[in-house]
This record gives C-alpha cells, structure tokens and sequence, in this order.
C-alpha cells in the first residue's frame, strides 16, 4: 500500500489533477456536443478539496435529487468513476437526446437507460484523456445510474475516500446550452494507483 | 416544538428533548439513534465506515461504526442519561449502485449495518427497530421526547419505525 493521503497531497500533485480534470470535462464536453449535435460550451473546472460534510452544500443540499453514474474502472489502474448531475438537468439532457422533453417528473425506462448512455459517454470521454496523457490502460466497467438524494449518492465515493483519508476531491464542471447544467467529477483510484497515474506522468 | 440538530456524515451529536436531531440523505451510511426513555436524551451517529481498525488514517472517530458508536455513548452519558437504560434505532446500509467488482468496498453498506449491531450487541444496548438495506437513501429525524424516528426517503410517504 502507498503511503500517499490526499491530505499530504503535494500542490504539485493537485496541479495535475487539476490539469487532468480540465482536458477530461473538455474532452466529455466535445463528446456531449456531437450526441447531442448542438453546440455545448463549458466553464474552467473547479477541482476542489472538500470535507465530507461540505460536500452536499456544495450541490445544494443533502436531499436535492441527483443522478449519479458510477462505473468501475480496470486495467493498469483500478477505481471507479462518477458522473453527478442535478436531476432536472439530466432530464433535459435525455429529453434533448431523445428529441422529446417528457413532462413526467420520473424517469420512464427508456429515459433512464438513455441517461446511462449519456453517463456512459461523458466518463468515457473523460477517462479517455486520462489513458491518453497518462499512457495507462483503463476499461470502464458497464455503469450503473442511481437516482436519489445527493447525500445518499455521494456516500459511495465518500466512503471509498474515507478508506484514505478524511476529504474527497471532485471536480466541478458547468456545461451550456440553453441552460446551465452543473455536473461532477469524481475519480477514485484505488490507493496504489494515485502513484501508478503520478508516475506515469513523470512525478512522485 | 424544540430545535431540530443537524449531523453531518461522519459526524455525531446528542440533543435532549423538546429538540430532535436529524441527518440527511443516508446512503451506506448507517445512522445510530441512542436513546435514555427516562430522561429523554437521546443522540445520533452517522457513520461511514465498520472498523476503525482495518485503517492505518482513523483519527476520525465519529467515521466509523466502533468508534463512534462508544463516543456517542460517551456523549449521551455525559449530557446526563443512564448508560443501563439505553436502547437504540438504526437506519441506512443501503447498497447505493448494483455493480459488482471485487472490490470489497460494494458491500459496505451491508458490512457497516453489521458492525453496528455488532458493536450495540457488545455494548448490551438493545435495538428497538431498524431500517437498513435495500437500495435508495434516507433522511431520517429522531425525536428523544417519543424515540420516534422518522424516516424519509425519495417517491415514498415518510415512516417511522
């Protein structure tokens, strides 16, 4: 086991993963746009630091409905991958996906397995860039979507970082079209994979 | 009516009645309601994690089911209620995502469910009734005046057990 804690985190080492976390979101923008054949714009991620406290004030609240996209990752490193996004955006998207807004608060099946595509699309995009700037080999695992209250979301990624340490690191990415949509990032590598991505980029 | 208290994930509290006490959004988590029927003080624990042992970073104590469980015993004692008399609530351990890996960290719900009832059973500190498993997330609100724990959870009507 690596000695690393995301505490210790050297500013170098969240440099880079500010970096990664930057051509990621761009590269699952891209990806977002030719889906949804519309032009999509994107703020400069946030990567932050949090406490796990802070972490549902951040979207707003523990019990603010989100969907979250969860996927495994394998190959040189192992982890998982989250995409988060407020549920009334990832209804839009889908809605625009499908070329129809549907006016049912839930989610009818259809729109939850497109939904799953998107997640499906916008992390592989992401940890596309990943494998390329890093050299590594990483398979996403099939994702699995969940619907519920963010707190309740975030306790999975939470919990994995809990094994480490006592904050969690996700990156915060606004998209555009016609409305806002605020989504995030969270890689969680497993612990010997931190150093696994850092020396593949020629540090630690 | 009193004051409700917040508690954070990985965080702990105690509140005597007319207060209740509340943590929001449980997913794997599991959250401990303890409480003294006599003097009706209670507190809450929301817990992250089964054992502080198995991890070398574990200064936070409120983190794990262990842990946190005996300082929120602790606690409840110091604001003034009986350690013979206290009974306890559970709720949370879901399992968030279906996906199967093999990393041990999937079944963290169930495994934090475990340590808890684990941990109470050592204490001798009986569990009145629990809410656990399953697979979607709960707010739960505890009220020390009635032991009440209130329940809430996405697309259901709100329960108490």
């Amino acid at each position: 086991m690596g000695e690393i804690t995301l505490e210790e985190m050297s500013a170098e080492y969240f440099d880079v993963l500010k970096e990664l976390g930057n051509i990621g979101a761009g590269n699952a923008t891209t990806a977002l746009a030719q889906m949804m054949q519309c032009k999509v714009d994107m703020s400069v991620p946030q990567v932050k630091l949090l406490e796990f406290k802070e972490l549902g004030e951040l979207m707003g609240g523990e019990e603010v409905i989100m969907a979250g996209i969860y996927l495994g990752i394998e190959g040189d490193i192992t982890g998982s991958i989250m995409f988060l996004l407020e549920k009334q955006a990832a209804k839009h998207l889908v809605g625009k996906l499908m070329g129809m807004e549907s006016e049912n608060a839930e989610f009818s099946e259809m729109e939850f397995s497109a939904l799953k595509e998107v997640g499906n699309i916008i992390t592989g995009a992401y940890l596309n860039s990943l494998s390329g700037l890093t050299n590594l080999v990483i398979y996403p695992s099939v994702p699995d979507l969940c619907v519920d209250m963010a707190g309740a979301i975030l306790s999975v990624p939470a919990i994995q970082f809990g094994a480490l340490g006592d904050k969690i690191l996700l990156i915060q990415t606004q998209f555009f079209d016609e409305m806002v949509l605020d989504g995030y990032f969270i890689l969680i590598p497993d612990l010997d994979s931190y150093g696994r991505i850092l020396s593949a980029l020629g540090l630690g | 009516m009193g004051n409700m208290i917040k508690v954070g994930m990985a965080d702990l509290n105690v509140c005597v009645s007319p207060d209740s006490i509340t943590t929001l959004g449980l997913g794997s988590c599991v959250g401990i309601a303890l409480r003294d029927p006599v003097t009706k003080i209670g507190g809450l624990a929301h817990i992250m994690l089964p054992d502080s042992t198995s991890i070398r970073n574990n200064t936070n104590i409120p983190k794990f089911a262990d842990t946190g469980i005996d300082e929120l015993v602790r606690q409840v004692v110091a604001k003034g209620a009986a350690r013979n008399r206290l009974v306890a609530k559970i709720a949370g351990g879901a399992q968030m995502f279906a996906f199967q890996s093999k990393n041990e960290m999937v079944r963290v719900g169930e495994r934090n469910v475990e340590a808890t009832k684990k941990k109470l059973a050592q204490l001798k500190i009986p569990i009145l009734a629990e809410d656990t498993g399953k697979n979607y997330g709960r707010t739960v609100i505890f009220y020390p005046e009635t032991g009440d724990f209130v329940i809430r959870a996405v697309g259901k009507q709100e329960y108490q057990i």
